[in-house]
């Protein structure tokens, strides 16, 4: 083992309100490939933006071969010699190869760019990251694998001596991911030390020579590569000491009709960062709450948005009440009794500029107007009392505009914009996210009363403890694929885990 | 679920900061109107004139012409889209109803004006609106249908209509001599007192302002425009609102077009160019966002008035005519400056 190239002491980020990082230490060998691992939202994408330059530590010191590293920006990160490949690329598509690793640094000749040298000086560092990239092709033009080539040989252009990689076999194909391993085992003969962050265990276990396990933003493990197992380094992820705060009665739903059937719904992604989804299939019970757990990026989003209409499947069917039902936009889903409450609330489902009533009569409007579409607004008003009661929003007046809203209190009056529609079917993608955690509790029990009224509901998560807290069933996703049904005692941390984690099955 | 008490404290708090919210947006939405009164007295003390009744109904005759189009732009603008063609087709709107009344394409140069037969107002006004609505919804369906941006295709329909016009005229004027014709220009209702543009444009303005408060349509323009992608989620019709939004500007554009050929008795080729800037200038100055989900009719009235006064009050004071395009430029460019910051200085959450 050799001394540390960067060594992160107590390191600290508050945000209002939320810990993100609190007191990790972090110890990086210099010439090795170091593991970060953790599950979403363990600390792990703070901790990178610290390193990277991105954000400021609130406490903590931070030692980078052998002096006190405190980087203002990223550009001074780079100077200093830790460059981060972050998962969305920093490349600019419309230009070639060279240009993008010489961005900003491009060598000049009389106060212009000297290409000649610029192609040559691209040319030989291509080399080193072990393919035939033309320094001259346009960068839309490659492959996901061979731009993230082109990633790192900027990286190395700038003469860094710790590459910090933010998941980045990802979004790689299986032969580029070996091609990846191999460059990255090149690149440590070659005395760079990397940082690789990645969900995959088999590609951990098979690379790295270290590794960090950060959980709820603290460290809870740290060691040697060859001293562990996937199973170990699983526990040591997933591991909780809290227990969950709210868990639903244990239930039966009547299997026999399913409400919704999905037989081999497939979906091809396009572009650089789309999921694809291969040959789903699963069934939603009536009155039952159906966990969808998955890593960021295993397609549950995906899956929701093609049962809701927003997009449209290659291939498949999806069938309600035992009957094939075409849904070709989010018009059909609704006039099904689907309703879908996204990940995104405010991209997605909010109108931030329009009162909390308007947001929330916004999907039974037609119900209550009377000649020339003109609105009831008395009826308007006593839908937004009821529910403002029933569910416990906190609002100041029906005027109230949404957006001023807390977190939660627009969370419920998305939910109860469908239950206004008593929908057969609600899904509903990252229920608490950017929730605080008292009304988390809340919205747990208000999905769980839900389904008990008879209607369905999909609970989509990134959150194990969410998922394991409402749901009578639980799907597990990974990588685009359904890779196991869980019920019952089954339905634990461990087995869910276990079928999330790409690699550790195998 | 929570108990009542913190329920009620979180009520009592979140109440004190919105009122705070709610004075300060309402300083702003006064703003456009202290400004219209601040230029008026200072009009009417420059120049005596300024006040005369014959002067004030010169600007309310103007401004009933291009606030109509300002009333369509403002649905356009509040569904986030961009109308640049509505000159274009007031202009081809008013040619048509001026070919319709007068039976051909007689130019005002021919001695032998009477020839012709016409088929009176109404099949006039009614073209005329046909005319606006038809090239304003065509423009819909290229935005919704073809995914072209609102302002690539308005900028393309602003020289089509335009060509359109020239192709129907032969580039000449028509003139339109039709007593009953020119009534919707240049007569008077109410007891002989308010022009008869006038009225109309108050009535429509009336009618906008209780659609887009009142109704499910208006709601969804203000959706539309707010969030595209979160009412497309919520079930909303989201191409067959912009559609219509076009559509109805188009077609209060034909009426304008319709009204000003009455006012001035001739259609002529080059009417109402230039005026998409004043039409959007008169909705962005009453608030409306650019952005689209913000904005109401009354502010827009308030902006066609701020313009057609300032308009008026340069000629008044002799300000030579080339100063006053810099002028009206600067104005606008800083009104909606003012617009943008005090917005941001709002700081939503």
């Amino acid at each position: 083992m050799h001394a540390p190239l960067l060594k992160v002491e107590n390191l600290t980020r508050m945000f209002p309100g939320v810990i993100a990082l609190g007191g990790v230490d972090l110890e990086v060998p210099e010439g090795e490939i170091h593991a970060l691992l953790g599950e979403n939202g363990a600390g792990k994408s703070t901790l990178l933006k610290i390193l990277s330059g991105a954000q400021s530590a609130s406490s903590g010191a931070i030692t980078f071969a052998g002096e006190s590293y405190e980087p203002s920006s990223p550009i001074a990160a780079q100077r200093a010699g830790i460059v981060t490949i972050y998962q969305e690329f920093s490349l600019i598509p419309d230009i070639t190869v060279a240009e993008n690793i010489f961005l900003g640094r491009q060598p000049l000749r009389n106060g212009v760019v000297d290409w000649d040298r610029m192609i040559q000086l691209a040319g030989d560092i291509c080399r080193r990251v072990g393919r035939t990239l033309d320094p001259r092709a346009i960068v839309r033009d490659l492959s996901v694998g061979d731009q993230q080539l082109v990633e790192i040989s900027r990286a190395l252009s700038m003469d860094a001596r710790l590459i910090i990689m933010d998941e980045p076999t990802a979004a790689l194909s299986g032969p580029e991911v070996t091609r990846l391993l191999e460059l990255m085992r090149a690149l440590r003969a070659d005395g760079v030390t990397i940082i690789f962050v990645s969900h995959r265990l088999s590609e951990v276990m098979d690379v790295c020579d270290s590794y960090t396990v950060l959980r709820d933003g603290r460290l809870v493990g740290a060691g040697r590569v060859a001293d562990t197992s996937v199973a170990r380094l699983v526990a040591s992820i997933v591991g909780r000491e809290s227990a969950p705060t709210f868990k639903r009665a244990a239930r039966k739903a009547d299997a026999a009709s399913p409400l919704l059937r999905v037989e081999n719904l497939s979906y091809a992604g396009h572009g650089a960062d789309a999921i694809s989804l291969h040959d789903i299939n699963l069934e939603v019970r009536r009155g039952e709450v159906l966990g969808i757990a998955g890593l960021v990026g295993a397609g549950r989003t995906q899956l929701a948005r093609l049962i809701f209409g927003a997009e449209l499947p290659s291939r498949g069917t999806i069938k309600l009440d035992g009957h094939a039902t075409t849904i070709a936009s989010p018009r059909d889903a609704i006039a099904a009794g689907i309703g879908l409450v996204p990940e995104d609330r405010k991209q997605q489902a909010l109108f931030l500029d329009l009162s909390s009533s308007t947001n929330l009569s916004v999907t039974t409007l037609s119900g209550l107007t009377g000649w020339f579409g003109w609105v009831r607004e008395r009826q308007e008003k006593r839908l937004f009392q009821d529910f403002r009661k029933k569910l416990a929003i906190k609002v100041s007046s029906s005027d109230q505009l949404v957006g001023n809203l807390s977190g939660g209190n627009q969370q419920k009056i998305i939910l109860a914009r469908w239950l206004a529609l008593k929908p057969r079917l609600l899904i509903v993608d990252e229920p608490t996210r950017g929730v605080d955690v008292g009304a988390k509790a809340e919205i747990h029990a208000l999905l769980c009363a839900i389904a008990d009224e008879g209607v369905s509901v999909i609970v989509i998560s990134s959150e194990l403890p969410e998922i394991l807290a409402v749901s009578d069933r639980i799907v597990v996703m990974c990588e685009g694929r359904v890779t196991g049904e869980l019920e019952g005692e089954a339905a634990n941390e461990t087995n869910v885990a276990r079928l999330m984690l790409p690699g550790a099955t195998h | 679920m929570s108990s009542s008490e913190g329920m009620a404290e979180a009520i009592k708090s979140s109440a004190g900061s919105n009122t705070k919210g709610a004075l300060a947006s309402r300083a702003i939405k006064l703003a456009p109107l202290l400004f219209l009164l601040v230029i008026v007295v200072f009009f009417g003390l420059m120049n005596e004139r300024f006040f005369s009744v014959r002067n004030l109904f010169n600007i309310a005759n103007e401004v009933s012409v291009f606030g109509l189009m300002a009333v369509g732009a403002t649905f356009v603008i509040l569904a986030a889209g961009i109308d640049l063609s509505v000159g274009s087709i007031l202009a081809l709107a008013g040619m048509v109803a001026a070919v319709v009344l007068t039976g051909g394409t007689m130019s005002s140069f021919s001695i032998d004006g009477a020839a012709a037969q016409g088929f009176g107002w109404a099949a006039a006004f009614l073209a005329a609106l046909a005319v606006g609505a038809a090239c304003g919804g065509l423009q819909g369906l290229a935005t919704t249908k073809l995914r072209v941006p609102a302002f690539v295709v308005t900028l393309g329909g602003m020289s089509a209509f335009r060509g359109a016009t020239l192709v129907i005229s032969g580039g000449g004027p028509i003139a339109t001599s039709d007593p009953a014709f020119r009534w919707w220009g240049q007569g008077r209702v109410l007891f002989d007192t308010v022009p008869t543009p006038v009225v109309i444009f108050i009535v429509v303005a009336l009618l906008a302002h209780l659609t887009l408060r009142y109704t499910k349509f208006g709601r969804d323009v203000y959706a539309v425009g707010g969030n595209a992608q979160a009412a497309r989620l919520a079930g909303l019709n989201v191409d067959r609102t912009i559609t219509w939004v076009y559509l109805i500007s188009g077609l209060l554009a034909g009426l304008a077009g319709f009204l000003l050929s009455a006012r001035l008795g001739s259609s002529e080729a080059v009417a109402g160019a230039g005026f998409e800037l004043r039409v959007i200038a008169s909705v962005v100055i009453g608030g409306t966002s650019l952005f689209g989900g913000v904005g109401g009719i009354g502010g827009t009235v308030i902006g066609a008035l701020l313009i057609g006064v300032l308009l008026n009050g340069l000629v008044m004071l002799n300000v030579n005519v080339y100063w006053q395009q810099i002028i009206v430029g600067l104005i606008i460019v800083l009104a909606v400056a003012f617009n943008i910051f005090a917005r941001r200085g709002l700081g939503r959450s």
